[in-house]
């Protein structure tokens, strides 16, 4: 579902004297459907960079990246919109919505790009934040004025509310409590259950233990200074 | 893989701009700008001021004619229609939202009126249709149904923006133009009026070029970004990814001198 | 009696052909302004200066003249007209309709059908139907050009919307042949229908703005409207109170300061016609004591 061989990118720095970065050199991995694959590496690694590049948020220099069957490297732009909005969900650390939409909405939002009935896809956002125990009188208000974990829950929220064959997670599990974590946890394997290709990044080595397959260490990926 | 979209690759572009160029005399406006707008797509186009980025958007929006290029809207050629023609595009299909809502409204007629002109200047005949319609979209943009009758010069600045988008849209044109649609707005009005055009350009499939120089708008609204500086196209590609990882020097100077919040 | 210091009604011949050339195209493009070269004439703007220059230039000895104002033939403005015309063409002048083949008119049309053979001159303040919605000149041409007329109609919108009708009641926008918008000048929408299919020759004179537009006999008129909201001709619903008649268009007259009131025919010569043929409306009697 996910196949990355001999990936590179580098940063070119042209307000700063031109200076090229190099961040990543020759990685390579795979995530079979209903995998789940986590990234290792200290802190600077490159594991959000690579995140970031699967999601074509970043963009690579040189070698393969496939989602689907569709290679990142040299799809176009569209391409990758219609990746996002069918097939590869995104869950990041940091919420960012239009201020003033209700949490409702916003979850609600991947399914109604989707052209799904807003009826149908706002009851299952409802059950949603039901789960993830977002208080429904908070529902009709927006995001951006809740507590972390509560942005961190609705960020989730809206992550699962399509069932996306490939799913990025980025510390899904950070800053929730032991309720909430294990909420998560088990949205998580549901989603492994059928059949979504998982990579992620998870600091939390107990949930790591839990529901990856197998661990990548993205320092095998950094460049060598001398390169 | 058994759940890849639909096949996007083979279907048309709405709007095909090839080598498209405008000088002022030794001036240049915008050169050789070149890109294809898909159906339901946000093209946000950002630069500084005399970037060329309005004058890129009175081209296409048929206000200027440019010296070089071809522009293809639905498998025609807009710059070898008829004037006729053309302004008929501009008022069924097509539709332009100004910065300024006072160039885009009529300041002496009432806000259903301004709404139902459109409706009448296609062709519509029955008053209580064309009121019924007017009222329908007061609604959708969130001003309130006693307020038909008002004139826009009694409406905030806020209001004002969305009666022009409702006036625009009443006809369901496929394409849209904007210049700088939340530029003379508080922040707050700003952020109302951003969660609308996303709803709209949702619900509706519009298509939608939209210039400012504001990249949090577009971070929000476009899908896809073209950077411009001194007439000329130095990037473009998707919204979140030139903004995030910017490949052209002006571009990088560009994001990195946005202020953080 | 004709002043000899003047040309035939006093425009010289350059300039009535000039006149004519405009007027002749008016008529091969009913309801299209055509511009012309204005002439300074012996009054002031807005007192009928385009109405006198076209009938002017269609003058000839042999004409009947008849200028009414307001449908009187006894008012300042038509009396001035017609004495002007008198001095400098030496034409005949009478106030009968039905004898007239030149009639210069300022906001009315006679209520007695015009016949073929008759040139009907209306005086114009402002030619440009779409003015007030579109100050533009430029766009405006524009706007005639490419039949774009949605304008015309967010007007009769706005009449709805704030009076529940329309209240437009003069001046009221009619479209031609079915193409293009016509100002019929300040005449009663009453006086609309009898626009449409008239025998005679109807030519409009804006002296101010220099435009000239006709609608040549048995030319199709058209007043806009919505089809829920129907144009309508209207008039004080009441009788003429001298001479009786029920479908002529009638002018309120103020007798007393204790809300004493009388309403007649605006067309003098109808009225009196009628009355001389005998008919009497409410207040005869009044009028035949005094």
């Amino acid at each position: 579902m996910i196949q990355i061989e001999n990936l590179s990118k580098s940063f070119t720095l042209h307000n700063q004297g031109s200076a090229v970065i190099p961040v990543m050199a020759g990685a390579s991995l795979i995530v079979r459907p209903g995998e789940c694959v986590g990234l290792t590496g200290q802190s600077g690694a490159g594991k959000s960079t690579l995140m970031r590049m699967v999601y074509g948020n970043y963009l690579a220099a040189a070698g393969r990246l496939v989602v689907g069957d569709l290679d990142l490297v040299t799809a176009a732009p569209r391409e990758i919109i219609a990746l996002r909005r069918h097939t590869l969900g995104y869950v990041s650390q940091f919420l960012r919505v239009v201020p003033r939409v209700p949490t409702l909405d916003v979850v609600a939002e991947p399914l109604l790009a989707l052209g799904r009935p807003p009826a149908e896809a706002r009851r299952h956002a409802e059950g949603l934040l039901a789960r993830l125990n977002i208080p429904e009188r908070l529902w009709a208000l927006s995001p951006t004025t809740f507590s972390g974990g509560e942005q961190q829950r609705v960020n989730i929220a809206r992550g699962f509310a399509h069932a996306y064959p490939a799913l990025l997670l980025d510390e899904p599990t950070a800053s929730l409590d032991a309720v909430n974590r294990e909420v998560v946890l088990t949205l998580i394997e549901e989603a492994k259950a059928r059949g979504a290709a998982i990579l992620g990044i998870f600091h939390d080595e107990a949930a790591r233990a839990r529901i990856c397959d197998r661990l990548v260490d993205v320092t095998g990926f950094t460049p060598r200074l001398a390169a | 893989m058994t759940m890849m979209p639909r096949t996007i690759t083979t279907d048309e572009p709405l709007l095909a701009v090839s080598g498209l160029t405008k000088r002022y005399g030794a001036r240049i406006g915008c050169a050789d700008v070149s890109f294809d707008l898909y159906p339901g797509e946000v093209l946000g186009i950002v630069g500084e001021s005399g970037s060329g980025k309005s004058t890129l958007l009175s081209c296409l929006s048929g206000h200027l004619r440019p010296d070089f290029g071809r522009i293809t809207y639905d498998a025609r050629d807009v710059l070898a229609m008829g004037e006729t023609e053309r302004r008929r595009l501009g008022r069924t299909d097509w539709a332009y939202v100004h910065q300024n809502p006072r160039d885009g409204l009529r300041m002496g007629v009432s806000a259903g009126g301004n709404v139902g002109e459109r409706l009448m200047a296609i062709g519509a005949r029955h008053y209580g249709d064309i009121r019924d319609k007017a009222a329908d979209w007061l609604g959708r943009v969130e001003i309130a149904a006693d307020r038909i009758d008002d004139r826009p010069t009694a409406f905030s600045g806020g209001m004002q923006q969305r009666l022009q988008i409702a006036r625009n849209l009443v006809t369901s044109p496929r394409l849209v133009f904007m210049d700088e649609p939340t530029g003379g707005l508080d922040v707050s009005v700003q952020a109302r009026l951003l969660d609308l055009l996303r709803g709209l350009v949702r619900d509706l499939g519009l298509s939608v070029i939209i210039v400012t120089h504001d990249l949090a708008v577009v971070r929000l609204l476009a899908h896809r970004l073209m950077v411009m500086k001194g007439g000329r196209v130095v990037e473009q590609g998707l919204t979140d990814q030139v903004l995030d990882d910017p490949q052209h020097a002006y571009t990088q100077l560009l994001v990195s001198s946005v202020l953080q919040v | 009696m004709t002043d000899q210091a003047y040309n035939f009604a006093y425009l010289d011949e350059q300039t009535k052909r000039m006149i004519r050339r405009a007027i002749l195209k008016g008529i091969a493009v009913p309801g299209y302004q055509v511009p012309f070269a204005s002439r300074e004439m012996p009054m002031p703007y807005g007192w009928g200066t385009g109405g006198v220059q076209v009938t002017s230039a269609c003058l000839v000895p042999e004409d009947r003249l008849k200028v009414i104002d307001q449908g009187a033939d006894d008012t300042t403005n038509a009396v001035s007209i017609r004495k002007f015309f008198q001095r400098t063409a030496g034409v005949a002048v009478t106030e009968a309709t039905a004898e007239a083949t030149v009639i210069q008119t300022r906001h009315r049309i006679p209520e007695t059908p015009l016949h073929e053979g008759q040139i009907l001159v209306y005086q114009v303040p402002i030619p440009e139907p779409l003015r007030f919605l579109e100050p533009r000149e430029t766009e405006t041409r524009k706007m005639h050009e490419l039949e774009e007329y949605g304008l015309m109609h967010v007007k009769l919108y706005e009449d709805i919307a704030r009076h529940g009708t329309i209240a437009t009641s003069y001046a009221y926008p009619v479209k031609v042949e079915g193409r293009y918008v016509m100002d019929p000048s300040p005449i009663p929408k009453f006086d609309n229908p009898k626009l449409g299919q008239n025998p005679a020759i109807q030519l409009f004179g804006a002296g101010r703005e220099q435009r000239i537009y006709a609608l040549p006999p048995f030319t199709e008129v058209v007043s806009l409207d919505f089809d829920d909201h129907p144009f309508e001709p209207s008039k004080a619903p009441h009788d003429c109170d001298l001479c009786g008649a029920r479908d002529s268009y009638l002018d309120e007259v103020i007798t007393d300061d204790r809300g004493g009131r009388m309403f007649v025919c605006s067309d003098t010569d109808f009225c009196a016609g009628r009355q001389a043929d005998g008919h009497r409306g409410r207040l005869s009697a009044v009028e035949a004591v005094q």
